[in-house]
C-alpha cells in the first residue's frame, strides 16, 4: 500500500505496461496490473498474469476508478490491466475539442 | 511527467511517420529521428554543464530538437525573438548564461567572446552522433522549468514567464494521443519564440500529426505552401489572416479543400475579416482560441458551431458571438473580477481572472502572481455573457479614466472602425489637465476625410466623453510582429515623449 503522487511513472511486474499518475486522492491505494503491484522497476514476477486482470492496457489512454479520483495515463502497453485495491479501471472517455493551436 | 515523455510516446507508436517538414527547404524528420536526436542532444547539453538551452532562429526542423532535449535534460527552453537588436539579445542572454545556444550558421559567427555560451548552428545541432545507448533517462520532476518565454516587453523590461513540465504536460493532455491520422497536416507559422508556436509542437507531435513549419510568414506563401502540402489545420494570428484574405482579393474562394480546421488567437480579430475569411474557406471549420503565454495557451475557445451560427444570423445578437473568445475549456474556471477583486455578474466588464492546472503565472525573479485561491489576473479586461461567452476589451491598464469615468478604448476603436474610410483605429488616454486623461486616436483611412466628421460619427454612436479630442492620420499603425497594437507607440506619438 502507498500513496500515489502526480506525474509519478509506475511499471508493471507482468507485463510491459507503464503508467504516469494524472491524479491521485490522498490515501494509500494498491495499484496493480495484471494482478501484481505496480513499482518503480519494471519486474519478473514469476507468478505470471492474474487472468483475471489479463485485458491489457492501451497507450495513451487514461485510466480511471468509478469516483475519477485517481488518473493514469498509460504511456507503455501490456497485456495485463490495471486495478486498484482489487477493482479493475475502467477506461476515460475524452470529450473531443476543437484543435486550437 | 516530463515532456520528454510526450515524443517517446510518439515514436513507440508512429516512428516512421513524418513529424515535421520544413517548407523552406523540404526537409523532414520522423517521429523516431526526432526521438533520437532529441536524446542525443540531451546528452550533449547534459555534458555541456549549462544551465538553460536558448534558441535564436526562424521555424526549422533543430527547433523540436531542441525544446525535446531540453526537456531530457532537465534545463529550460529559451526561445528568443530573433527580431530583437543585438543589445536586447544580448541582455536577454546574460540572463541565461551559462547555456548553450542553437542559432542559424550567421549568428554563430557573429557572437564572439561570451565565455558562458556554447554556440551550435541548427545544422550540427541535429545531426546525430551515435551514443551510447544508455543515456541517462530524463527526470519525471513536475516542477522542473521546461520553458521561460520573454515577453514581448511592450512596456520596460522584458519578464521571463515560466512554464513548468507541469503546465504544459496539462496543456498537452486536452489532446487525444495519436488521434492524427496519417494524411493530416498542421501548418505553423508563428514564430518558434511564442507561446502558440510551442503549444502546437506538443499538442501535435502528441497526437502524431505532421508538422509543416513555414519560417517566414508571407500570404502567397502561406497559401501556397497550405496547398502543396496538403494542410488539415492551423492556427494564425489576426494580422496573419487578415493579409491572407487580403491577398485573395477578388476570388471566390481560397481552394483549400483540404484545410478542414482553422484556429486564430493572439490579439483581436476584426469582424470583417473573419467574416470574410469564412466565406473564403466554405469547408473549414474556425476556432477563435484566447490564451496567454502565463496560462500555457489556450484557456478559452469560440468553436465551429458558433461560428457558423453567428456568421449566418441576422439576429444581431448572434452575430455579437463572432466577437467572443468563447467558452472556457474544461478544467479552467473564469472570473471577472473589479479593482478590488471581487467578482461581478453577467455583462459586467472588469478584469479576466483564471485558475486552472495549466496555468502557470510565474515569472523569473518576480515569483507567482497567483492569489491564495489559485486565481490568475490576466490582465486583460472583458466581461462575460448571461450564456457565459467570455468578450475580452482590451487591457486592464488600457482603460482611459477621463474625469472620473472608465472608458474602454476598444469601443471607440470599434465604432470608428465601422466607418466606412476607416481602415483601423487605435484608441488611448493621454495627460489631460481639464480630465486626468484626454480621449485621443490614430486612424488609418482609405481616402480623405475631416477629423470634424470623424469626430461626428462617434457623437452619433455613443456618448460625447468618448469623442476623440485629437485624431491623427497614419499611413499604418504600429503592430508588433504578432499582432499585437503597440499603444505606447500611439501614446508617445501624441505626448512626444516615452509614456512609459
Amino acid at each position: 500500500m502507498a500513496s500515489l503522487a502526480t506525474g509519478q511513472r509506475l511499471k508493471s511486474a507482468v507485463c510491459g505496461t507503464e503508467i504516469m499518475v494524472i491524479s491521485a486522492p490522498d490515501a494509500d491505494l494498491e495499484l496493480t496490473c495484471g494482478g501484481a503491484l505496480m513499482g518503480d522497476n519494471e519486474g519478473s514476477n514469476g507468478d505470471g498474469i492474474d487472468p483475471n486482470f489479463a485485458s491489457g492496457t492501451t497507450i495513451g489512454k487514461r485510466y480511471v476508478t468509478e469516483d475519477g479520483e485517481l488518473e493514469l495515463l498509460c504511456v507503455k502497453p501490456g497485456d495485463g490491466s490495471l486495478a486498484v485495491n482489487g477493482t479493475a479501471l475502467k477506461i476515460k472517455e475524452s470529450k473531443k475539442l476543437p484543435k486550437t493551436d | 511527467m516530463n515532456i520528454a515523455l510526450f515524443l517517446e510516446m510518439a515514436a513507440d507508436v508512429f516512428g516512421s511517420r513524418t513529424a515535421f517538414v520544413d517548407a523552406s527547404n523540404g526537409e523532414s524528420i520522423s517521429y523516431r529521428g526526432l526521438f533520437q536526436a532529441a536524446r542525443a542532444k540531451a546528452q550533449v547539453m547534459r555534458e555541456s554543464g549549462v544551465a538553460h538551452c536558448a534558441l535564436i532562429d526562424t521555424a526549422n526542423l533543430t527547433i523540436p530538437v531542441a525544446l525535446f532535449a531540453s526537456g531530457w535534460a532537465g534545463l529550460p527552453y529559451v526561445p528568443i525573438n530573433y527580431r530583437l537588436t543585438a543589445t536586447e539579445i544580448d541582455a536577454l542572454l546574460a540572463r541565461v548564461e551559462p547555456a548553450l545556444l542553437v542559432t542559424d550558421a550567421e549568428r554563430k559567427q557573429a557572437i564572439t567572446g561570451r565565455q558562458k555560451l556554447v554556440v551550435h548552428d541548427r545544422q550540427s545541432f541535429r545531426e546525430v552522433h551515435p551514443v551510447s545507448d544508455d543515456v541517462e533517462p530524463w527526470t519525471d520532476a513536475p516542477d522542473a522549468i521546461a520553458v521561460l518565454l520573454f515577453t514581448s516587453g511592450t512596456t520596460g523590461v522584458p519578464k521571463a514567464a515560466i512554464m513548468r513540465h507541469k503546465h504544459l504536460v496539462s496543456y498537452t493532455l486536452m489532446t487525444e494521443f495519436a488521434s492524427a491520422e496519417e494524411d493530416e497536416a498542421a501548418l505553423v507559422s508563428v514564430p518558434p519564440y511564442h507561446i502558440a508556436g510551442i503549444a502546437a509542437i506538443l499538442t501535435s507531435v502528441y497526437a502524431c500529426r505532421r508538422v509543416v513549419q513555414l519560417p517566414t510568414f508571407e500570404p502567397n506563401e502561406w497559401l501556397r505552401v497550405a496547398r502543396e502540402q496538403n494542410v488539415t489545420s492551423t492556427f494564425v494570428v489576426p494580422t496573419m489572416l487578415a493579409r491572407i484574405v487580403e491577398a485573395l482579393d477578388g476570388q471566390k474562394s481560397a481552394n483549400l479543400p483540404h484545410l478542414h480546421a482553422l484556429s486564430y488567437g493572439g490579439g483581436k480579430m476584426p469582424l470583417n475579416v473573419i467574416r470574410r475569411a469564412m466565406d473564403l474557406f466554405p469547408d473549414t471549420e474556425f476556432t477563435n482560441a484566447y490564451g496567454l503565454t502565463e496560462t500555457s495557451s489556450t484557456i478559452s475557445l469560440l468553436g465551429p458551431d458558433d461560428h457558423r451560427a453567428a456568421h449566418q444570423s441576422d439576429d444581431p445578437n448572434a452575430q455579437k458571438r463572432l466577437a467572443s473568445a468563447g467558452t472556457a475549456l474544461p478544467g479552467i474556471e473564469i472570473a471577472i473580477k473589479d479593482d478590488v477583486g471581487r467578482e461581478l455578474g453577467p455583462n459586467e466588464r472588469g478584469e479576466i481572472y483564471v485558475r486552472g492546472e495549466q496555468v502557470s503565472g510565474e515569472y523569473e525573479g518576480i515569483g507567482s502572481r497567483i492569489d491564495a485561491e489559485g486565481w490568475f489576473p490576466t490582465r486583460d479586461a472583458g466581461y462575460v455573457d448571461a450564456d457565459g461567452y467570455l468578450f475580452l476589451d482590451g487591457r486592464a491598464d488600457d482603460v482611459i479614466v477621463r474625469g472620473g469615468e472608465n472608458l474602454s478604448p476598444g469601443e471607440i476603436e470599434d465604432v470608428l472602425r465601422e466607418h466606412e474610410v476607416v481602415r483601423d483605429a487605435a484608441v488611448v488616454g493621454v495627460p489631460s489637465e481639464e480630465w486626468g486623461e484626454a480621449v485621443v486616436a490614430a486612424v488609418e483611412v482609405s481616402q480623405e476625410i475631416a477629423v470634424e466628421a470623424l469626430q461626428d460619427w462617434v457623437r452619433d454612436h455613443m456618448r460625447s466623453s468618448r469623442v476623440p479630442e485629437q485624431i491623427h492620420f497614419w499611413d499604418e499603425l504600429p503592430y508588433n510582429e504578432t499582432g499585437k497594437l503597440l499603444r505606447r507607440v500611439v501614446k508617445e506619438s501624441f505626448t512626444g515623449k516615452d509614456a512609459t
